[in-house]
């Protein structure tokens, strides 16, 4: 039990209202609550009928109380109006398949006392985090990596693989993750542990083969409302009120839109403004907030405010990271909180499900150039990439051409559309030292990629493999890792994402490619079947990604006194990933505040955040936390308090 | 001589950081050997202007004026020594 209570301890963060255990002779579940629903009942871990099957869950089921009829009518019991009891009797009727029936955003352990088995398993696209590692006869799992630190038989060292995969793909593949012997379970997948056994299983992937006949392009449009509609009043299911983020972008308006127009729910909204007026998005967000009549606040970030905050970000990512974007969003959480809100709906997951990236449009770009590539008019087309760039890579046309067609550049072929970024990546490993460059010298990342990614994603069309990827490296190992998940549930915050409720993706991803980009209009279908909730100049207006200054926020007019100490010879020489005298350079490169390249902005970003989590992680990590925990019932079940 | 040597001083500190690979001749191609790529560029066409009071048109934002030492201090050279670059700069700051 000791064990247990030190585990949750550390993830108090998740789940502040309350510690509850299970306990018997093979297995022992902890959860952190954070009470949404059945704020006096849903108290875990959980139990069947006869107590033989416990649950621990974090997340949601959206579609419980309709899932809770069916298994009424079938005769289950059920104690707690909470959607986790759902789970347990689901699988106790469905066994592993009850995940095809879930609606929802989940990590979940299932422990089957007279079986004695153990199922855990994620959602669909990785909304909610799951980390595992094998320590002496053990199987220790958890929400965060920090949990699995505090039992000392897991070591804690930082995986050179791990390092390379991040700095080519932003992300480490799964199961890979930024520490040696340190797992993380799939998105899509589940595990079962039996006898001693583990078997990690893929129950869902995305599925962009166009096997159905071709519809009206108004049929598409009307499903997909229906669609959102739809994942948005059950994303709305809460017992505690729930806030909307609104970037000022397309996707959050369109979410904050439903929820004004197709719910009676008042609306709270939070949004993220800038110093630097380059990333900032705030007169359209200024737009919709009079447009929808929300009641609206937000935080203005500075360079200072990023750099201040960053070891705090990486403490909670557990990874490195390639861009600075967590961290407003960090800052963001923490304002939901301090209003008195737990839960906020976004638009993350559009951008992928259909196609809204520049990095799609460079697909079909690429494809248009190569078709005649002695023509002096077509490179003209890659004006349309990047216009919210300044230090843009199109913005000599030449040099476009170029970057672009720079071929595959060693990856394997049915990456070309991941080429130019991961290939900018990827100038961060320079920087590393000589020992670690000659440990990594034959090691490829790609191998394991593609023994990641379904086979036969090299059967889609050009812009569905583009879409896949993304979906399956960035949006789960990063957008809703990192930038999502990590930095909400620092403050005890829970993002709901109604683009990415598996109906929706199902669709999207079946929609013919001109649905989703129609010649270089991205988000198309979604634009012509939103366009009467918003106003025309956020339908028309050129996406920006979300973006925050990088190297600015570690060499400011304030800069943070660690970045210095961080980035000092003694300490490089000591966690021995970097050349001193080559980051020393960059250093000097970032303070003279002259013009940066993304791989420059990159490589600082990697640099200092690699050596925070060594500072965090490896060389500082405490868990001294203890708390007291009383049994409360003869049936395994124990509690402590926070 | 000394407008090639500043020239080779700032690519070797700003993209090569002082790497062993900063021994390439004045011919050798930066995006052919790697060292500067799109958006590189636009980190020297700011040293150009800011360090020899010139100011860059789009269109001669090509390889033929920035893909080598050589070309680039042909470049500034010529457009140095058209007398309207400085009141062409001062005219559009």
């Amino acid at each position: 039990m000791e064990s247990l209570g030190k585990m949750i301890s550390v993830l108090r963060h998740r789940g502040p209202d309350g510690f509850g255990f299970y306990r018997d002779k093979s297995a022992g579940l902890a959860h952190a609550r954070l009470s949404i629903i059945d704020l006096e009942g849903g108290r875990q871990p959980i139990h069947n009928e006869d107590k033989s099957v416990w649950i621990t869950f974090n997340g949601e089921i959206f579609n419980y109380k309709e899932l809770r009829e069916c298994l009424e009518k079938k005769g289950h019991a059920f104690y707690t109006k909470s959607d986790t009891e759902v789970i347990v009797h689901l699988y106790e009727d469905h066994g592993v398949e009850c995940l095809r029936r879930l609606n929802g955003q989940f990590s979940l352990a299932i422990h089957d006392a007279k079986q004695d088995t153990l199922f855990i398993a994620r959602d669909r696209v990785g909304i909610r985090p799951l980390f595992y590692a094998r320590a002496g006869g053990s199987l220790l799992f958890a929400s965060e990596i920090k949990a699995l630190f505090t039992d000392s038989r897991v070591r804690r060292e930082i995986d050179i693989y791990g390092l390379d995969q991040i700095f080519t793909f932003w992300m480490t593949v799964p199961p890979r993750t930024a520490f040696q012997g340190v797992f993380e379970l799939p998105a899509g997948h589940y595990m079962t542990a039996a006898k001693g056994r583990l078997a990690i299983e893929k129950y869902w992937d995305p599925d962009f083969l166009q096997d159905a006949a071709p519809r009206q392009e108004a049929e598409y449009a009307e499903e997909l409302r229906e669609l959102l509609i739809d994942s948005t009043r059950l994303q709305l299911r809460a017992d505690v009120p729930v806030g909307a983020y609104l970037s000022g972008g397309l996707d959050s308006s369109i979410i904050t839109a439903l929820i004004r127009k197709f719910t009676g729910t008042p609306l709270r909204t939070f949004s993220i403004a800038f110093e630097d007026t380059k990333y900032d998005e705030s007169s359209f967000q200024e737009q919709m907030v009079k447009h929808l009549d929300t009641d609206h606040s937000g935080i203005r970030c500075s360079y200072a405010d990023i750099g201040r905050i960053f070891p705090e970000v990486i403490r909670h990512t557990e990874k490195p990271l390639v861009r600075t974007a967590p961290a407003p969003l960090h800052m963001l959480s923490k304002l939901v909180r301090d209003s008195g809100y737990k839960v906020v709906l976004t638009g993350e997951g559009a951008d992928e499900v259909l196609a809204g990236y520049d990095i799609f449009k460079e697909v079909k770009i690429r494809e248009f150039l190569a078709k005649y590539p002695d023509s002096r008019f077509r490179p003209l087309i890659l004006k349309k990439l990047y216009p919210y760039l300044d230090n843009s890579p199109v913005k000599s046309l030449p040099y476009a051409e170029a970057f672009f067609n720079a071929g595959t550049n060693g990856y394997p072929a049915m990456y070309r559309s991941h080429v130019p970024r991961w290939s900018t990546t990827a100038k961060i490993k320079p920087f590393f030292s000589d020992a670690l460059k000659e440990a990594l010298r034959s090691y490829r990342g790609t191998d394991e990629l593609t023994s990641f990614l379904a086979a036969d994603f090299c059967r889609y069309d050009s812009l569905s493999r583009a879409q896949y990827i993304e979906i399956r490296t960035l949006l789960s190992g990063y957008l809703l890792s990192s930038q999502g998940d990590r930095v909400a549930m620092a403050h005890s915050v829970e993002g709901r994402y109604p683009f990415l409720d598996h109906r929706v993706m199902e669709f999207c991803c079946k929609l013919p490619p001109a649905m989703r980009m129609k010649a270089l209009t991205e988000k198309y279908i979604l634009k012509e079947s939103m366009r009467d909730l918003l106003p025309a100049s956020v339908v028309k207006r050129t996406k920006q990604p979300y973006m925050s200054p990088d190297s600015k926020s570690f060499f400011c007019e304030n800069p943070p006194d660690y970045v210095q100490e961080i980035l000092s010879e003694s300490s490089l020489r000591k966690s021995g990933y970097f050349n001193p005298e080559v980051v020393s350079l960059l250093a000097k490169k970032c303070s003279r505040n002259q013009v940066l390249g993304f791989k420059d902005n990159m490589a600082i970003v990697g640099i200092i955040s690699t050596l925070l989590l060594h500072d965090i992680f490896i060389d500082n990590f405490t868990s001294t936390d203890n708390i007291a925990i009383k049994r409360t019932m003869e049936d395994g079940r124990y509690a402590a308090k926070v | 001589m000394r407008l090639k040597f500043e020239i080779r001083n700032f690519i070797t500190e700003n993209f090569l950081y002082g790497r062993k690979d900063n021994d390439f001749s004045d011919d050798v191609s930066f995006l052919e050997k790697g060292i500067i790529d799109s958006t590189g560029v636009l980190e020297l066409v700011s040293f150009v202007e800011g360090t020899y009071g010139i100011f860059v048109e789009d269109e001669e934002l090509v390889p033929d004026n920035f893909d080598s030492i050589n070309k680039l201090s042909a470049f500034i050279s010529k457009k140095k020594g058209n007398g309207n670059n400085h009141a062409q700069t001062y005219a559009r700051q």
